[in-house]
């Protein structure tokens, strides 16, 4: 292949098309208080972890919601499991719940990176 | 006893009509269509409860019937002339009407969505517009019609015509993010398999029961909300249709291919309250709607001494809000021949 | 697809073109891109429409591109273009035909600015007067050089030799358009069609026997841009804006490309080789690129004009596969031949199944 001194790049675009759905689905089913989900950011703002890396609580829905699962698995590594979020959440979503679920469920469909 | 005549039959000019008869006046309600109703013959089911329309369009015809006031259908104003403190109106039919006070109730126009090319109305096979939607659940409306083969996705762009400086209208429509979220649930019950997402820059849930229909949808019909404006879309070679949108919460460009693509179109002043204005020698807001003396005490007061304004030829409003402007007009005009 | 919408559409973009007389001004880059193509124009217009288009050898570089890449200030093109408007002036002639998409859009926002500001014109005159003591008329009709040849889309199907026919199946030619930018993008109402449906080029294929197929990619940018190709790392951004659109429209297995611009024949031309070579992907039948014309060629084409007197030897991507399926008689020896018989010289970069 010829080097021209460029390359082509990779689109960033989320292809909504190109996704696996079944973790979503799984975290849906199990822990139906996430659908509601307002991306408030309430809970981001509370979090313990939050303040001293890049976390963001409030990001995990999107990238459930767009297959973002690589990213996904390394964000929730960052989650310190206080559970100051779910105090704040005006939707009373049980979000710890949530981490522990897709913690499980990329183990069980074998999708960690 | 007075005379006044209201210019427009829809839900407001019912109202009105109603109103100013129980209060002892002679009432005539000029409307250029055959029946009364106006836009809302054309709806199925009434946001945020899902009342079917034909009760609220059977309950105004029952109160027409009962209340004894004129109707002049497939009629149009042509010139009002003031006369010895009265006004002389000239219909289309050469008719000629003599009248001590005048509520314009005109209504809206809804968005003609042809003017967002970029989406493809009229053009791309699977696109309509909210309105069409309401058509197609009516009974005997066939929804294969916009999508055949039970659509497997299916998008809602919010904002179609509102909030736009492209197409001159920056104001919110104010009934469209509800509407959206009312006919997302209608779809998902009659199409339980299909994904449903809803494209908003933001949700205005205002009215009672409004935020708790949303919350229904999101948690019980499973309707996805993506915040972010569709900058186009594009129609694949198996009819499908390409949507780009910003995920703004997340930073980044989307794409989705959808089966079926509504439009929640807008409201517009229209060009009957555009010619109503004309011939009645009232302003107009920058919107196009008209304008009303004072936003607060007076909003049923147009410039002209002796009109007045009811319902959505002001604003965009609900069929609630309609109705009780509607009835604020009576009560105003009621007030104004007594003072007079 | 509805055709009555997009009809509509069209309806509602009709832009006045003038019918004879024109000053032409040509483009700087096109006449290397695709040397035969203006040249092609002129004939067309000359001695198949008998129509008067006159060019003057003083008319200059419009300096769009560096108005673009931020080196020519807007008073200093303003300047530019008076002048050239002086040239038409002098000559007599009052309808401005533009060879170039991005001389059409600069033409267009001068003569734009002028009538929200008539102070910039009073201070254009005056700038004018004192750097070359030339006076101008602004141009009554400013057209670009595919809406003239849209304009006469019928006339020259009267004359066709070639029609826009697959001579193997019989089926018309599927092909895919791409208008500049600047053609209607900054002003829709400018362009015929508007920007969203243009229907300029449509209208040429049609008329000659084709078919247009609409992808979905087909309002995206060629990838040309100014910024994106000056500067050799930022080609990137060119080849990648590119692929989107050959991605998007190979489902449909386009015949051909047809361009009104000079950059986006160019790129779209030149970058299908260039993806061969650093992906080995190609877009067209067989292994082969996908045919990249401008509207002249295509017409020249259709007028039975000799290929290789068009300048088709010129692009990078062969034009074989579509020449074929017209039933257009070449001889492969001459493709490199000059004028004068003798060899031209062969480039050594030739791709997309060559």
């Amino acid at each position: 292949m010829k080097n021209f001194g460029y390359s082509i790049i990779k689109q960033r675009t989320i292809d909504y098309d190109q996704f696996d759905g079944r973790l979503l689905n799984e975290i849906l089913e199990m822990e139906s208080s996430f659908k509601v989900c307002l991306s408030c950011g309430g809970c981001t703002a509370t979090c313990s972890a939050g303040d001293l890396v890049s976390f963001n609580v409030r990001r995990m829905n999107l990238l459930l919601r767009r297959g973002e699962t690589m990213e996904l698995e390394s964000e929730i590594k960052k989650c310190m499991l206080c559970g100051k979020c779910m105090l704040v959440c005006p939707r009373g979503i049980n979000l710890r719940n949530v981490i522990m679920l897709i913690k499980k469920s990329i183990l069980k469909y074998k999708l960690s990176g | 006893m007075k005379h006044i005549v209201i210019i427009g039959g829809g839900i407001a000019g019912i109202e009105a009509a109603c109103a100013l008869t129980d209060a002892g006046h002679w009432v005539t309600v000029i409307e250029k269509n055959e029946q009364l109703g106006g836009k809302l013959n054309n709806w199925s089911y009434l946001f945020p409860d899902f009342t079917p329309t034909e009760k609220i369009t059977g309950a105004l015809q029952e109160k027409c019937r009962e209340k004894d006031f004129s109707i002049l259908s497939k009629t149009e104003v042509s010139t009002i002339q003031r006369k010895n403190g009265k006004f002389s109106i000239k219909t289309s039919g050469e008719r000629h009407l003599e009248a001590d006070a005048l509520v314009v109730a005109t209504g809206y126009e809804i968005f003609d969505a042809r003017r967002k090319e970029e989406y493809g109305y009229k053009i791309y096979d699977h696109v309509i517009t909210s309105a069409d939607l309401e058509q197609l659940l009516l009974p005997g409306g066939d929804l294969t019609v916009a999508a055949e083969n039970n659509p497997k996705r299916i998008a809602f762009v919010h904002c179609v015509g509102s909030r736009d400086e492209k197409t001159g209208n920056h104001y919110c429509s104010k009934v469209c993010c509800i509407t959206g979220v009312k006919q997302a649930i209608e779809l998902k019950k009659r199409l339980p398999e299909a994904e449903i997402y809803c494209f908003y820059m933001d949700l205005r849930m205002y009215g009672k029961h409004f935020e708790e229909l949303y919350r229904e949808a999101q948690e019980k019909y499973d309707i996805q909300f993506i915040r972010g404006r569709l900058s186009e879309a594009s129609e694949k070679i198996d009819k499908s249709l390409l949507i780009k949108s910003e995920d703004t919460l997340s930073g980044r460009p989307l794409k989705m291919n959808v089966d079926l693509l509504v439009l929640l179109v807008g409201m517009e002043a229209g060009k009957g309250t555009t010619a109503a204005a004309a011939t009645c020698g009232i302003g107009c807001e920058e919107s196009g709607f008209l304008k009303t003396t004072d936003s607060f005490l007076k909003s049923n007061f147009s410039e002209q001494e002796g009109i007045f304004l009811a319902g959505s030829c002001t604003a965009p409003m609900t069929i609630n809000d309609t109705i009780s402007h509607a009835r604020s007009a009576a009560m105003e005009v009621d007030n104004w021949l007594k003072k007079k | 697809m509805k055709r009555e919408g997009k009809m509509q559409v069209w309806k509602d973009y009709q832009k006045e073109i003038a019918d004879d007389h024109y000053f032409y001004v040509r483009s700087c880059i096109r006449q290397n891109f695709f040397p035969g193509a203006e040249q092609t124009f002129l004939k067309i217009l000359r001695a198949e429409l008998g129509k008067d288009i006159y060019e003057n050898p003083h008319h200059t570089s419009c300096s769009g591109i560096a108005y673009h890449a931020d080196v020519v200030p807007f008073d200093t093109i303003q300047t530019i273009a008076a002048r050239q408007f002086a040239l038409m002036t002098e000559a007599g002639y009052q309808n401005f035909a533009v060879s170039c998409i991005t001389s059409f859009g600069i033409y267009s926002e001068i003569i734009e600015t002028w009538k929200e500001y008539p102070s910039e014109l009073e201070k254009i005159r005056n700038y004018l007067k004192r750097a070359t003591g030339r006076e101008f008329e602004v141009p009554q009709n400013v057209a670009h050089a595919s809406d003239i040849v849209y304009k006469f889309r019928e006339e020259i199907a009267d004359k066709k030799k070639f029609p826009l026919i697959n001579q193997q199946t019989g089926q018309p030619l599927k092909i895919v358009e791409h208008i500049g930018c600047h053609y209607s993008k900054m002003f829709p109402a400018k362009g015929v069609g508007g920007a969203e449906f243009p229907n300029v080029l449509v209208g040429m294929i049609e008329s000659w026997g084709g078919e247009v197929v609409d992808y979905p990619e087909r309002r995206h940018c060629c990838g040309f841009g100014f910024r994106q190709y000056l500067v050799m790392s930022n080609r990137g951004y060119s080849v990648s804006n590119s692929r989107k659109k050959f991605e998007s429209m190979e489902p449909y297995k386009p015949d051909a490309i047809l361009c009104n611009c000079p950059g986006c024949p160019m790129f779209m031309d030149r970058w299908q080789y260039v993806i061969e070579e650093m992906e080995g992907k190609t877009y067209g039948e067989n292994g082969q690129g996908i045919p990249v014309l401008t509207y002249e060629e295509l017409a020249g084409l259709v007028l039975g004009y000799d290929p290789w007197d068009l300048g088709l030897q010129m692009h990078q991507t062969n034009c074989e596969p579509l020449l074929d399926k017209m039933g257009i008689t070449y001889d492969p020896d001459l493709k490199y031949a000059g004028k004068d018989g003798k060899l031209i010289g062969k480039p050594t970069m030739v791709g997309c199944g060559c």
